[in-house]
């Protein structure tokens, strides 16, 4: 017998709800087998802390009382470019995004890569003003051609995160065959093997909990970056069909999500910028996602393991950038990757990781206290994510 | 308000450049000269600190890196900064004397000042800024 995403809310609001995180739901299968499970545990929270760099944020700025038009304009704030080529008032500023004055990976390189526009989103969402300097053609209707100003989220009508592609189901594990040491947005990798950096929370993972998307889907409410957000969409290259093990997580990159959040909401213990040497910047984000307990398949689903899940180990200095030589080195799972070393091609590689698994446990922990509480429901799925699911009604 | 204590090495078509004052000016940022050698002709030394708001700072250093002044760490202990520090452990397998280990129960990250030998691996590896030469 099932339950339905409304009978949980009504639990939620009646503070009768029974949540547990995603590590926790398997001590509890442990304890008293997946039927038990699927009858007590109503929702399990999973959650990731990791760089995601297809983010970004429209911010839509209130006008003085002389107009001007942004759009078709150049504006950058604290220097970083952010794009303009929309209606009068609103910009996207993207996390990756540089100022011009900065070297990138001239001069030798590796560059530094101190600022970028997500420091500009992590600077706003702490309260901090920035600086935005526009220049435009000026019209009839919005005459004014240049401003400089200091402005914060309470000179924006709205600031929101819309990240075309976060959550990645599963990511590759980087490492570097070549004889020089590289700088990737997994890291730097030392030569000939000399270390193994991966990004995934593994078993916490939202979508590796959900791997056929049967519950995640468009409109699926999430927490990200401390607020109430939402999946938008599938993320951009969300791939379902990807090689997938017998309990259904993918063995490759595959799902993904599109995702908005309200900036005035966050806080910045939720998203950080992060400076790669050599590679760039990044924002790094919390994202936490509940998945309802509908029946007994979904225990097995959010009952996955680090041992249960499997990434492939790719070579960044070959086949990554010029797709010369092997695609996948080798396959490991997690809990591998989590021991501290794997092995490949007969050596013991030390291994690093760029999600933060301590993080990770936070978010979950959080949004679990949060639906106690009361202060998040669950929504359902008004369309499914490309994948297993989308030829059916989302069941609930 | 945030302070750096850098070593500048100036090449020697910089040294006549008036460096320090573009620093001031153009950046606004404080800066106090703690030694300096230079020479006409010669690659230069300077020792400074240097401090002023997150933006500006890397505004400043974006434009030395750009003339070709190299910005390096003084000589000092590497510190920890716990409140930066999200415990993602990409420096662990970069840290070659194990002074920075990971807690495999709670996924914390911790380092350990007895066993660092000021390689400054981590420095270069972090994301977050959170491992500085102090």
């Amino acid at each position: 017998m099932g339950k339905t995403i409304e009978e949980i809310n009504a639990k939620i609001r009646s503070g009768s709800v029974v949540v547990v995180t995603a590590e926790e739901i398997t001590e509890v299968v442990k304890k008293k087998g997946v039927k038990k499970a699927a009858q007590e545990v109503d929702v399990v929270t999973t959650g990731t802390f990791s760089p995601m760099c297809s983010s970004g944020a429209f911010l839509n700025l209130k006008q003085q009382k002389e107009k001007m038009k942004f759009g078709g304009g150049v504006v950058t704030l604290n220097g970083v470019p952010a794009y303009a080529g929309m209606a009068a008032a609103d910009v996207y500023i993207g996390a990756t995004a540089l100022p011009e004055s900065d070297p990138r990976n001239a001069n030798g390189g590796p560059g530094r890569f101190r600022y970028g526009g997500a420091h500009v989103i992590e600077a706003l969402i702490r309260g901090e003003k920035v600086n935005l300097k526009a220049s435009g053609h000026g019209t009839d209707c919005y005459p004014m051609k240049n401003r400089e100003q200091s402005v914060g989220l309470e000179d924006m009508n709205d600031a929101f995160l819309f990240n075309p592609r976060n959550g990645y189901q599963n990511y590759n594990v980087a490492v570097n065959l070549s004889e020089k040491p590289i700088h990737t947005y997994l890291g730097t990798l030392k030569p000939g093997l000399g270390n193994a950096n991966y990004c995934s929370a593994g078993g916490l993972s939202p979508l590796l909990n959900d791997p056929g998307y049967r519950t995640v889907g468009i409109g699926t409410r999430v927490f990200l970056g401390g607020a109430q957000g939402y999946v938008t969409w599938p993320g951009t290259q969300h791939n379902p069909n990807a090689p997938r093990s017998d309990n259904g997580t993918p063995r490759r990159p595959a799902g993904t999500l599109a995702l908005i959040g309200d900036m005035k909401e966050m806080d910045s213990r939720w998203l950080r910028a992060v400076s790669f040497a050599g590679y760039g910047v990044s924002l790094s984000l919390a994202l936490g996602v509940p998945i309802p307990i509908l029946d007994e398949d979904m225990v097995r689903s959010v009952s996955v393991t680090d041992d249960q899940i499997t990434a492939p180990v790719v070579d960044y200095s070959r086949y990554y950038p010029y797709g010369e030589g092997e695609p996948v080195v080798a396959e490991v799972t997690y809990a591998e990757l989590r021991s501290g070393t794997i092995r490949i091609q007969g050596k013991d590689v030390p291994t690093g990781a760029f999600s933060s698994y301590a993080r990770a446990r936070e978010v979950a922990e959080h949004l679990k206290t949060c639906i106690l509480e009361g202060q998040f429901t669950l929504t359902r799925a008004q369309a499914p994510l490309p994948g297993a699911f989308a030829g059916e009604e989302v069941r609930s | 308000m945030k302070r750096s204590k850098v070593v500048l090495g100036f090449p020697p078509e910089r040294v006549e450049e008036p460096v320090i004052y573009n620093l001031i000016t153009l950046y606004g940022l404080r800066v106090n000269i703690l030694r300096a050698s230079i020479d006409p002709g010669k690659k230069g030394r300077m020792v400074v600190e240097i401090s002023g708001e997150d933006h500006p700072l890397a505004e400043g250093f974006n434009y030395l890196e750009r003339i070709g002044v190299d910005v390096g760490t003084l000589a000092g202990e590497i510190k920890h900064g716990e409140e930066k520090c999200v415990s993602c452990t990409a420096c662990v397998p970069h840290c070659p004397t194990g002074a920075l280990s990971v807690d495999r129960e709670t996924w914390l990250v911790s380092f350990s000042a007895e066993k660092c030998v000021v390689c400054r691996s981590c420095v270069d590896v972090c994301p977050y800024g959170a491992m500085e030469v102090g």
